[in-house]
């Protein structure tokens, strides 16, 4: 079929839809490595401005650091630029199987397995090792890449409410005609930056007979002593059954995840995980790169305590500006402002002070839930901190919600 | 309002509302559209009628349209049901 002007016309009406119930992503042009300062072009075609970053992955600010990116030059000097091959038929080097143990060292798990992001490996974990006689159950606010992964498999689904373990307790009773129970949660909550009590977790695993599995995309590198995740920060190392995460936050910021588990799990997602069986290997310059992340926060927990006294730093300061954060420890502090358009106004005003933050609302966090995500890294100096709290006090001030909580704010914008 | 359609409901409320919340919610109450439940917790509603009414619900029948009102997934119940 050709491309007519009817099936034209009917995308664009889909694409106008989407601006009118102005769910529209516009993207941001950076025209500078990712980096604590970056020079943006927003909206396309305008000049670009400098720009303090609120909102990166890159906890670790690793992204661009010389020593990673002398890794990663010199791991394209050696290895090349692609594979040109899926792993199992020529597309497996050395540095891959390195990267795969040195993952597992670091992770503290039996074994590793590299996909091509850590959507890949939550697209091809579950079905690979569980079918109609097993069962999920997932917290509600588990990443949309794991939903997508649970609906791929042919195992039950369940759900719980968020970090509400007495409701997954009835869960796990509720299915004990299940073969096996698996536990499905994010080690921390990307847009709350809840942290999962995985003792509470572990404990309930024992105890019902289920396995854990845990996305730590957010806390990898950086969560627990020495940045090895949620299972250290929680103390269980080692009772976690899979762990899925991705190179692409704290881990150097590329791209890249992995599925990180007991190694009979790992051996049948060699076999049977379709992400990873129809798809190229991590390219080798990404592969020396991370190798060189592990190294650097292997040799030292320097910045991942910077990142842990920066985002105490920043989480009081918006505290004592009195906005409404929400309460934790993560460096995702979201500013919560409940309402859609005051969070896309607030966020337009942040960037004209030279703060780059967004602002998310529904349908990507639950209805009357609007807020600027603000993100924490080890990239940040004092300064950048102090300016972008001096910001955060004037566009506050501006929109008159300075000391306010959630009803003032609601009875202010509404929902 | 049937029995089918107050036991759901009553899990509904159970499941998805939090203990301060008063929202009133009735079988007609749009649950997806609404954002009460969403479209991936919206499998623990299936969960729980299967077990009660001891059917299996086909995924083409659980749409999230067809889920939508209390009184929408009582009409699939009984058409399992009667089968």
């Amino acid at each position: 079929m050709s491309y007519s002007e009817a099936l034209r016309g009917r995308y664009r009406a889909d694409i106008d839809g989407i601006r009118e119930a102005g769910l529209y992503k516009e993207e941001r042009i950076l025209h500078s490595a990712q980096a604590a300062d970056v020079e943006v072009e927003f909206p396309a075609g305008s000049a670009t401005r400098q720009a303090i970053n609120m909102c990166a992955n890159n906890y670790l600010g690793l992204s661009s650091h010389p020593e990673v990116i002398a890794a990663a030059h010199a791991g394209l000097d050696a290895r090349g630029y692609g594979l040109s091959s899926v792993r199992f038929i020529c597309g497996t080097q050395d540095i891959h199987r390195e990267l795969e143990n040195k993952l597992s060292a670091f992770l503290e798990v039996e074994d590793t397995i590299l996909f091509g992001s850590c959507l890949d490996a939550n697209a091809g974990i579950f079905e690979a090792v569980l079918n109609e006689q097993d069962i999920l159950i997932a917290d509600r606010l588990v990443h949309a890449s794991i939903v997508d992964g649970m609906r791929l498999g042919k195992a039950r689904q369940e759900t719980y409410k968020h970090l509400d373990y007495a409701h997954l307790e009835e869960k796990l009773k509720e299915s004990q005609d299940a073969r096996t129970r698996m536990i499905v949660t994010d080690g921390v909550f990307s847009m709350d930056g809840d942290i999962a009590d995985l003792g509470q977790i572990c404990d309930l695993a024992e105890k019902y007979d289920a396995m854990v599995f845990v996305d730590d995309s957010h806390a990898s590198g950086f969560l627990g002593k020495r940045g090895r995740g949620t299972h250290e920060h929680c103390g269980v190392l080692g009772r976690v059954d899979v762990i899925t995460t991705t190179l692409g936050k704290a881990l150097g910021g590329a791209s890249g995840g992995c599925v990180s588990a007991r190694k009979e799990i790992v051996e049948l997602c060699r076999q049977r995980a379709r992400p990873y069986l129809f798809s190229n290997s991590v390219p080798p310059v990404i592969a020396a790169g991370a190798l060189r992340v592990l190294e650097l926060l292997t040799a030292s927990t320097e910045r991942r305590d910077k990142l842990e006294g920066n985002t105490a730093f920043w989480r009081t300061r918006l505290q004592e500006i009195g906005l409404d954060v929400r309460p934790g420890t993560h460096p995702i502090a979201p500013v919560m402002l409940y309402n859609a358009k005051l969070a896309q106004d607030f966020a337009r005003d942040l960037f004209l002070e030279g703060i780059f933050a967004v602002g998310f609302f529904f349908p990507v966090v639950a209805k009357g839930q609007a807020r600027i995500r603000t993100q924490i890294s080890a990239g940040h100096e004092r300064h950048h901190l102090e300016r972008a709290a001096a910001a955060f006090e004037k566009v506050g001030a501006k929109h008159g919600i300075l000391g306010m909580g959630k009803k003032e704010i609601v009875e202010k914008y509404g929902l | 309002m049937t029995d089918v359609e107050q036991t759901i409901l009553e899990f509904v409320r159970r499941e998805y509302l939090d203990e301060d919340d008063d929202t009133e919610i009735t079988e007609k109450t749009q649950l997806i559209s609404s954002g009460i439940v969403d479209s991936f917790s919206m499998v623990s509603l299936k969960t729980f009628v299967e077990r009660k009414y001891s059917i299996r619900i086909p995924d083409e029948k659980a749409s999230a349209e067809a889920f939508d009102t209390v009184e929408g997934i009582a009409a699939v119940v009984r058409e399992m049901t009667a089968k």
